[in-house]
């Protein structure tokens, strides 16, 4: 039953990828209603089936990478169902499903099994800590597409070069202001993420920190973005520079995430 | 009942002819009637917009309406029909449709695709339709028009894209900004196209209008004529770390703002973009300051690349929207020839019962002696053989074939029926 639902899910966002990516090349300004529709269907499904490993497993489905990267996954298309809602934006789609879609793909090839939990991680924290956490990275993530988006459109005014995507993109104003939303939104949560985290680990190993590769990339990630937000606020790097800041940042999430799981020995590995 | 269209426009007449030949205010009113008192002319529309001016009508005869509507032109505006013939053109039936639907979706303007036309469709239809000039025919017609002109403008991208100087710099304004509301513009210097795409922004919501002018008096008038206020030339330079947008055209010979100086007044805004347009020839903006970051400059040619680019795109959807209008035209046609069989068939089938009827009451009264339920048999039998008969001539009619108004005429003279007896 799980997997069956994870199976639909991962088509039916393979589905709308497609669709989003077919809209790159001819579509209207808005978003098109299938590929809304079907992205909505699969994350519909895509919630039955992690409540149902939830309920399988008795916490939040995020202590395999398979279940942790279906869970980053979710929080994308929740969050790109929010910018749908809030900005209007066409193409945004094209921009995003296909991370959903990376994300998905990498998760149902990951083996799948619930294994037992280790005691000392059984606490309410799991929770907190980690849904925290995943939707801070997947703001970012999203911050990531859209700086993407703003680059291109940034690069067409620039070369003076009007065809291609030009019409249908939004102003580079709109693409800004998304992005530095989504950094707003992100930012908070991964700090409160870090913070509960200490408090977790303090009940869980006896320290608060303890210099762990994940709590290192995290922290690095935690800066960087520290960084975007100050250097904005206080010089105004808006606009190109915060779009190139936001797409590193974003590539330093996915080393903190795959490559620190895989590569460096870590309390945060999934054993 | 011909379709038929008369008229001129900036392709076929100059402005003197146009301006002569125009219907304006009182005169709309007064040439529709005048039109309408024409025997020939069953149905008027009177278009008259400063690009052309066109008498769209149902005519019994065209040529002979043809002769009268020139007469009528003639006296109307008193002008030699000499001066205006050449510059007339006659078109009828569905060559007639499709220029109507042309006209209303905007392919025939001027400018192909601007938005204009189809209010002024729409007016004219409105107007002779509260002063009851039309019929079934044109207010189908011009019903069609207005709908394929929708249809034109949803399916297709035609009048999406600037196609002059100064809308085109709206346009890439949008791109920046999205909003142009509240934001701060400034005109540096003066001349006819940097004025034009100056009153587009304000057009657009444009607020903080600042006027700039080596000669502070003409900057008064300018900044007047905007809403906006002057600013004295030497003293341009500090308002430019408050402005997004900058039309530039001041005439001087060499560059009056250099990439060093744009770069501290980046600084000084905290790298908010700037919209920078450099209209004058030789340039008065040094081009490296298209390199910051966050300013873009476009000068003349830059943005006649962006018109030429929008008017291809344009021609391209201007096919797309031909093939509309072609699927219009035929569905209108149909309509039309529809027109012609309905009452064909109603007098058909009146004629019948007729024969029937008669014939039915005859036989009554020469047989009185039969009683109701052999009566009613009879004419069921009736009934049933002259169905029988009528309904291969019926299929024959409803079906849309080349030849249906020969076959129509036959039809009428093999069973007698009389011409324009059933029409509305």
């Amino acid at each position: 039953m799980g997997t069956i639902l994870f199976e639909l899910a991962l088509t039916f966002y393979f589905a709308a990828t497609i669709i989003s990516i077919i809209e790159i090349f001819k579509g209207g300004a808005e978003s098109s209603k299938p590929m809304l529709f079907i992205a909505g269907t699969g994350f519909l499904i895509h919630s039955a089936s992690i409540i149902y490993r939830y309920a399988a497993a008795g916490h939040l489905p995020v202590t395999s990478m398979h279940e942790a990267s279906s869970f980053f996954a979710w929080c994308i298309v929740l969050i790109f169902f929010f910018l749908e809602y809030r900005y209007k934006i066409g193409l945004m789609g094209s921009f995003i499903m296909p991370i959903v879609f990376i994300m998905m793909l990498s998760s149902s090839v990951l083996p799948r099994e619930i294994r037992p939990l280790s005691p000392v991680l059984q606490s309410y924290w799991l929770g907190i800590h980690t849904f925290l956490a995943f939707l801070g990275n997947a703001s970012f993530a999203t911050a990531a597409g859209i700086g993407v988006m703003y680059l291109l459109q940034e690069h067409y005014l620039k070369s003076k070069h009007l065809g291609g995507l030009f019409k249908r993109l939004p102003s580079i104003q709109v693409l800004d202001e998304i992005n530095y939303r989504l950094i707003t939104i992100g930012f908070p949560l991964l700090t409160l993420a870090i913070i509960t985290g200490a408090l977790w680990a303090e009940s869980a190993w006896g320290s608060y920190w303890r210099w762990d590769p994940k709590e290192v990339w995290s922290l690095i990630t935690w800066f960087i973005y520290a960084l975007v937000l100050h250097v904005r606020l206080t010089a105004g790097w808006r606009g190109k520079r915060a779009a190139v800041l936001s797409i590193i940042g974003f590539l330093t999430i996915l080393f903190t995430f795959f490559g620190v799981n895989m590569l460096l020995k870590s309390l945060h590995a999934f054993s | 009942m011909k379709i038929l269209v008369i008229g001129l426009n900036h392709k076929t007449a100059d402005v003197e002819i146009r301006e002569r030949l125009a219907f304006n205010g009182p005169k709309l009113e007064e040439g529709i009637f005048g039109l309408r008192e024409i025997p020939e002319v069953k149905e008027v529309a009177l278009l008259s917009t400063c690009n052309r001016v066109e008498i769209y009508s149902c005519v019994a005869d065209s040529s002979s309406a043809t002769e009268n509507i020139k007469k009528f032109l003639s006296d109307f505006h008193g002008i030699q029909r000499s001066d205006f013939e050449k510059a007339l053109y006659f078109i009828t039936d569905s060559d007639a449709v499709r220029h109507v639907l042309r006209v209303a979706s905007s392919l025939d303007s001027m400018v192909v695709g601007e938005p204009q036309i189809l209010g002024q469709i729409k007016d004219t239809f409105d107007f002779a339709l509260s002063k009851k000039t039309t019929g079934i025919l044109l207010n189908r017609l011009m019903k069609k028009a207005i709908s394929t002109a929708k249809r034109v403008r949803t399916e297709t991208r035609i009048a999406e894209n600037a196609v002059s100087i100064s809308f085109a710099a709206v346009e890439l304004a949008k791109k920046i900004f999205t909003d142009l509301s509240g934001k701060s513009f400034m005109l540096l210097g003066a001349g006819e196209m940097a004025e034009l795409a100056a009153r587009h922004l304000v057009g657009n919501g444009v607020t903080d209008v600042k006027v700039v002018n080596r000669t502070y008096e003409r900057g008064c008038e300018l900044a007047k004529e905007f809403n906006g206020k002057p600013v004295r030339f030497e003293d341009f330079l500090q308002e430019l770390a408050n402005t997004d947008i900058i039309i530039c055209s001041t005439g001087a010979p060499t560059y009056v703002l250099y990439k060093a100086q744009m770069q501290s007044v980046l600084k000084e805004r905290k790298h908010r973009p700037v919209f920078i347009i450099d209209i004058s020839v030789p340039r008065n903006i040094d081009p490296e300051i298209n390199k910051i970051d966050g300013v873009y400059l476009y000068d003349v040619d830059d943005l006649q690349g962006v018109v030429d680019t929008n008017m291809l795109e344009r021609k391209k959807e201007a096919e797309l929207a031909e093939k509309i209008i072609d699927e219009e035209v035929e569905k209108f046609l149909k309509w039309m020839s529809s027109l012609d069989s309905v009452p064909t068939i109603v007098a058909l089938r009146q004629k019948a019962e007729e024969v029937k009827n008669e014939e039915f009451e005859k036989f009554k009264n020469k047989f009185p002696e039969l009683d109701d339920e052999k009566i009613k048999a009879v004419e069921y039998l009736a009934t049933a053989i002259i169905n029988k008969l009528i309904h291969p001539p019926t299929v024959a009619l409803k079906e849309d074939t080349e030849d249906r108004d020969e076959l129509i005429a036959m039809i009428k003279k093999l069973y007698g029926i009389n011409g324009d007896d059933n029409e509305e």
